[in-house]
């Protein structure tokens, strides 16, 4: 065995070990997030944005707002398109270059979240249906990869969305054209709040840091909205988990989520 | 749906698309399997295990799974560009960490088992059945393995929970779940949802399909078994 799968294999007995006495490695029980604070407003050029920093983890999220043809099949919605980069200062392992599976995962799981929870009326954001609409661009830069990207990325993105300002466009020879100074607040229905749990041996712990998710069997992030229902699931990593542990994570995810919306709302 | 509780293609709520599995369809590949699931077509060949390319992928400690799940430009209504989509390379991510727990690499370190899905033709649940095939594939290549990872998708359509959404039901339906599920070690090992479930719906979905992925294991099964014992199945 190479050194470093022996650091591994003795990280994982440690962890599982304080797993057994309810404990982790930095002290928070099972159930517990890391501590979690956004600030929004930090990128004034963007039309939103925010910083959010969960526990090592951090990234700087920007919102922008300009008017764009709609997809071919949905030209009675507006666009929204949600994006996510791993900066090379943030992990000594990540490279500059065209986005990997994991990055591609990270950014589709997100914009998932905040699509299927229908938390912004896209129609609402129609100049010209079938022709011209609003399209609303959220792009992730994580600056700080302490694990738990999906977590992080998704408060931030939520956090800039609902702190966001939507410029007015009116119609001029059909083409759009920006009324300065005019702006009104995003078509907002609800909050989803991402939360993402590790599976370690029998242990299911939620918002992993990197120690965690390096020794982990399995993950599994699942999105709420305020309403209480499950919107949006994905599972990744090398193994699996059995129908109780999925029943059980969404048992865990509601009542967590409920907390992080409450952080979320006093952005509104 | 109707009244009857019958659905767009005929079908009940609880009731898979038609699905039939061929076993060593390809003479190159060390493993293969095609796979008809209603109107989706699907190939699913495995090479290795061999060495690695690039070699600083390789593992010291065990043999790597790697996965490529493409969609021919002819699969769609619209013609798919055949450059890989970001949604291709996500699926190709859940498609290898669905199959990863089944098999057992230990034995083989520095090589790598690839598995190259081709969808020929589309028609919603496409991962599911490509995970299909891919698991009879690896098993035709002769990877030791612990199950058989079988896969379907449930959802909810018109306020129902029904089984095996079709690509119409997708597209109209309010949401889409997709599990992956080891039978005989009771693993779910993927599991995505688009669309929205209230907590006991969520409980209902993942039973409706993991009843599903059951039966589509008989099928991958009397698969393997029809090409390694003909018609005598021991």
């Amino acid at each position: 065995m190479t050194n470093s799968v022996i650091l591994a294999q003795l990280k994982r007995d440690r962890i599982l070990e304080l797993l057994k006495e309810g404990k982790r490695l930095d002290d928070r029980g099972l159930e517990d997030q890391r501590p979690l604070s956004i600030d929004v407003g930090v990128i004034p050029k963007a039309n939103g944005s925010a910083r959010v920093r969960l526990g090592d983890t951090e990234i700087v999220t920007g919102i922008k707002i300009q008017p764009d043809k709609p997809f071919p099949d949905l030209g009675d919605k507006g666009i929204l398109i949600c994006t996510a980069e791993i900066l090379p200062l943030a992990d000594p392992n990540a490279e500059p270059g065209p986005p990997n599976e994991e990055v591609i995962e990270l950014a589709r799981v997100v914009d998932r979240g905040i699509r299927e929870t229908e938390m912004l009326d896209l129609h609402q954001l129609v100049l010209i249906e079938n022709k011209s609409v609003i399209g609303i661009f959220i792009d992730n830069s994580v600056t700080d990869a302490g694990g738990n990207l999906f977590d992080a990325c998704s408060y931030a993105s939520v956090a800039a969305l609902l702190s966001c300002t939507v410029p007015k466009y009116e119609i001029k020879d059909e083409l759009p054209v920006l009324v300065e100074g005019v702006t009104s607040k995003p078509p907002i229905k609800t909050i989803p709040v991402s939360v993402t749990m590790a599976r370690i041996g029998e242990y299911i712990v939620v918002d992993p840091n990197s120690d965690e998710e390096a020794c982990m069997d399995a993950r599994l992030t699942i999105t709420t909205n305020s309403e209480g229902n499950i919107c949006a699931i994905q599972k990744g990593g090398s193994d699996g988990f059995t129908f109780e542990q999925v029943v059980r994570c969404s048992e865990i995810a509601l009542p967590v989520g409920t907390k992080i919306r409450k952080q979320l709302e006093k952005l509104m | 749906m109707n009244e009857n509780g019958i659905r767009c293609d005929g079908r009940k709520v609880d009731q898979l698309r038609s699905i039939s599995i061929k076993v060593g369809v390809l003479k190159n590949a060390d493993g293969s399997a095609y796979i008809e699931f209603g109107k989706n077509k699907i190939l699913a060949g495995i090479f290795g295990p061999r060495d690695v390319h690039p070699k600083h992928m390789a593992n010291q400690d065990s043999g790597i799974l790697r996965c490529r799940y493409h969609m021919s430009p002819f699969s769609v209504t619209e013609r798919k560009n055949p450059a890989p989509s970001r949604r291709e390379i996500e699926i190709s991510k859940v498609i290898k960490e669905a199959l990863q727990p089944a098999v057992i690499l230990k034995d083989f370190p520095r090589t790598v088992v690839d598995v190259f899905i081709e969808v020929l033709q589309a028609d919603g649940g496409t991962r599911c059945a490509a995970l299909d095939a891919a698991s009879v594939a690896l098993a035709d290549a002769g990877i030791p393995m612990h199950d058989l990872v079988s896969a379907c998708a449930a959802g909810k359509v018109a306020d129902q929970i029904v089984l095996d959404i079709n690509n119409e039901e997708d597209q109209e339906g309010q949401a889409d779940m997709p599990i992956a599920y080891m039978p005989n070690l009771g693993k779910i090992t993927l599991m995505q949802l688009d669309g929205i479930l209230s907590p006991s719906e969520y409980k209902k979905c993942i039973q409706t399909g993991i009843s599903g992925c059951k039966q589509v294991y008989e099928i991958q099964r009397k698969a393997l078994m029809e090409k390694y014992f003909g018609n005598e199945t021991p």
